[in-house]
């Protein structure tokens, strides 16, 4: 029950969290690298200008790999800091239901992962202005790069729960987010395959980012996509939700 | 006046060590509550119990009648908490802080401002008020912990070490707060200092080794010392009941 006027504490805690981000340069290091590199692997790697086509594929095809390593560097901190701090005995003593602050914290790493995305509009806007791409490839491609650094940053949220180090935690959610993002590639399955059914493998390939990622990018929006990414994101929060009740003192 | 806080048979361990072993406690309205022990005694262990912030493996704590274990956020309602080392966010202003605890503790959006202000005032904190909080004293630190955790005027105030870091001005202003809080409000405090037992409680609660090995007025603490003793006489009680041989001799 919460008195009238008062703001529900999922959002009290994402508020927070999200303004923390601009307390620090971690915000503008961020912004900066994020934009920086999305640029030079659209431009140098991807080809944009040689392509001769007006689309954002060359910027959208390098957006997983990015987030790989930025998404982990925003959601490192997500928990391990709190418990570095000792804050997440304040926090976890206030009347708020836990999996309101697992949602706040993951919406306010998200929502910052998005502004950096939206940043990048000016891309968009000359793609646009110099010729006619399908704005429905490019829209699909945005909501499908939002998802995935949705579903790393749940799962680095989650990696962060476990640990009070932020580089532990940093590392173990990149390689986490590696193997989630490649799981359906030989790479990875292979790694799999000498001691595991091929039951067990569809079921590893399924999970596969970057496979649903491709999936969207060709700009059909399918629910089987959106309710991979949705699974994933609930199920690394609900999971994140109890490690922090069962060792929120650890 | 009312029972408010009521532990039975608290029990936790880490591992083989036995933190707390069968602590109960009373604590009515009108009470101001000193935990004293060495360190390690189980002091802070206890406190994180009451606010359920550790779940101990036997026992229950009802405060003011809600079981912490079955009803975990109204029971949480009930009370203010300073944590050990007064844990606090370090890029948030004073301000900023003590606007956060007050929204996450459901206060109504109007009341908030008066409520910092008048908190501020009553721990002596207008001056730092937007201050960021890494950059203030460990003095004005500790009022920072103190003050987010009477913001909401909780009838169940449990305080680890309020005192600890302040200068003797500070201690005795400190003091003087709790001492006036503690005419409505149960209140539990751990301290090392003996002398602060005799200045603000009304009762004493001596553990050692995760028992409670004294439970009485600061006075009837004080009788226990043989009338040879003429200096110090808390302090030999305390050396008697808690010290090993080495301790006591040092």
């Amino acid at each position: 029950m919460i008195a009238s006027g008062a703001m529900s504490p999922w959002r009290t805690i994402l508020r927070r969290e999200f303004r923390s981000y601009f307390a620090t340069p971690l915000a503008a290091v961020f912004l900066v690298v994020f934009l920086f590199s999305s640029g030079i692997f659209a431009f140098s790697l991807g080809g944009l200008y040689e392509r001769g086509q007006a689309d954002l594929r060359s910027f959208f095809q390098f957006v997983p790999w990015l987030y790989l390593f930025l998404a982990p560097a925003i959601s490192m901190r997500l928990w391990a800091e709190e418990r570095r701090l000792g804050t997440i005995e304040i926090l976890t003593t206030l009347p708020v239901p836990i999996w309101h602050a697992v949602v706040g914290k993951f919406l306010a790493a998200w929502l910052f992962s998005i502004l950096a995305l939206a940043l990048t509009a000016p891309l968009w806007i000359t793609v646009s202005w110099l010729g006619d791409p399908d704005q429905g490839a490019i829209i699909a491609g945005y909501i499908a790069a939002a998802l995935v650094a949705g579903i790393f940053l749940a799962i680095g949220g989650f990696v962060s729960a476990i640990t009070k180090n932020q580089v532990i935690a940093f590392i173990v959610a990149i390689v986490a987010c590696f193997l989630v993002l490649l799981s359906g590639f030989p790479l990875v399955l292979n790694f799999f395959r000498g001691w595991m059914g091929s039951g067990a493998i569809d079921a590893i390939a399924s999970v596969s980012v970057l496979t649903h990622f491709n999936s969207l990018m060709r700009g059909v929006i399918e629910l089987r996509d959106l309710v991979y990414f949705a699974s994933g994101i609930v199920g690394a929060l609900v999971a994140t939700a109890l490690v922090v009740d069962w060792r929120k003192s650890a | 006046m009312g029972e408010l806080i009521s532990a039975s048979n608290l029990q936790k361990s880490f591992g083989s060590l036995r933190a707390v072993h069968g602590v109960n406690l009373r604590v009515n309205a009108g009470e101001v509550v000193g935990f004293l022990g060495p360190n390690g005694a189980g002091k802070t262990t206890t406190m994180r119990i009451l606010t359920g912030f550790l779940d101990p493996n036997d026992g229950v704590v009802l405060l003011n009648g809600i079981s912490i274990a079955e009803d975990p956020i109204g029971a949480r309602r009930t009370f203010g908490y300073l944590p050990e080392g007064a844990p606090a966010y370090p890029d948030m202003t004073v301000r900023e802080y003590l606007h956060f605890i007050a929204r996450a503790r459901g206060m109504p959006r109007r009341d908030i401002a008066t409520a910092v202000e008048g908190v501020a005032t009553r721990v002596h904190l207008r001056g730092v008020l937007d201050q960021v909080i890494e950059t203030l004293s460990k003095g004005f630190k500790r009022r920072v912990g103190i003050a987010q955790a009477i913001i909401h005027d909780p009838p169940i105030l449990i305080m680890d070490e309020p005192t600890d870091g302040l200068d003797p001005n500070q201690k005795h202003e400190v003091r003087e707060l709790i001492r006036t809080m503690g005419s409505t409000k149960a209140i539990v405090l751990s301290t090392h200092i003996l002398e602060e037992v005799e200045a603000v409680c009304t009762r004493a609660i001596v553990i050692a080794n995760g028992r409670v090995v004294f439970d009485g007025t600061p006075s009837e603490f004080e009788a226990k010392a043989p009338s040879s003793v003429t200096r110090n006489r808390m302090d030999h009680v305390f050396r008697v009941m808690t010290g090993s041989g080495v301790e006591a001799s040092t």
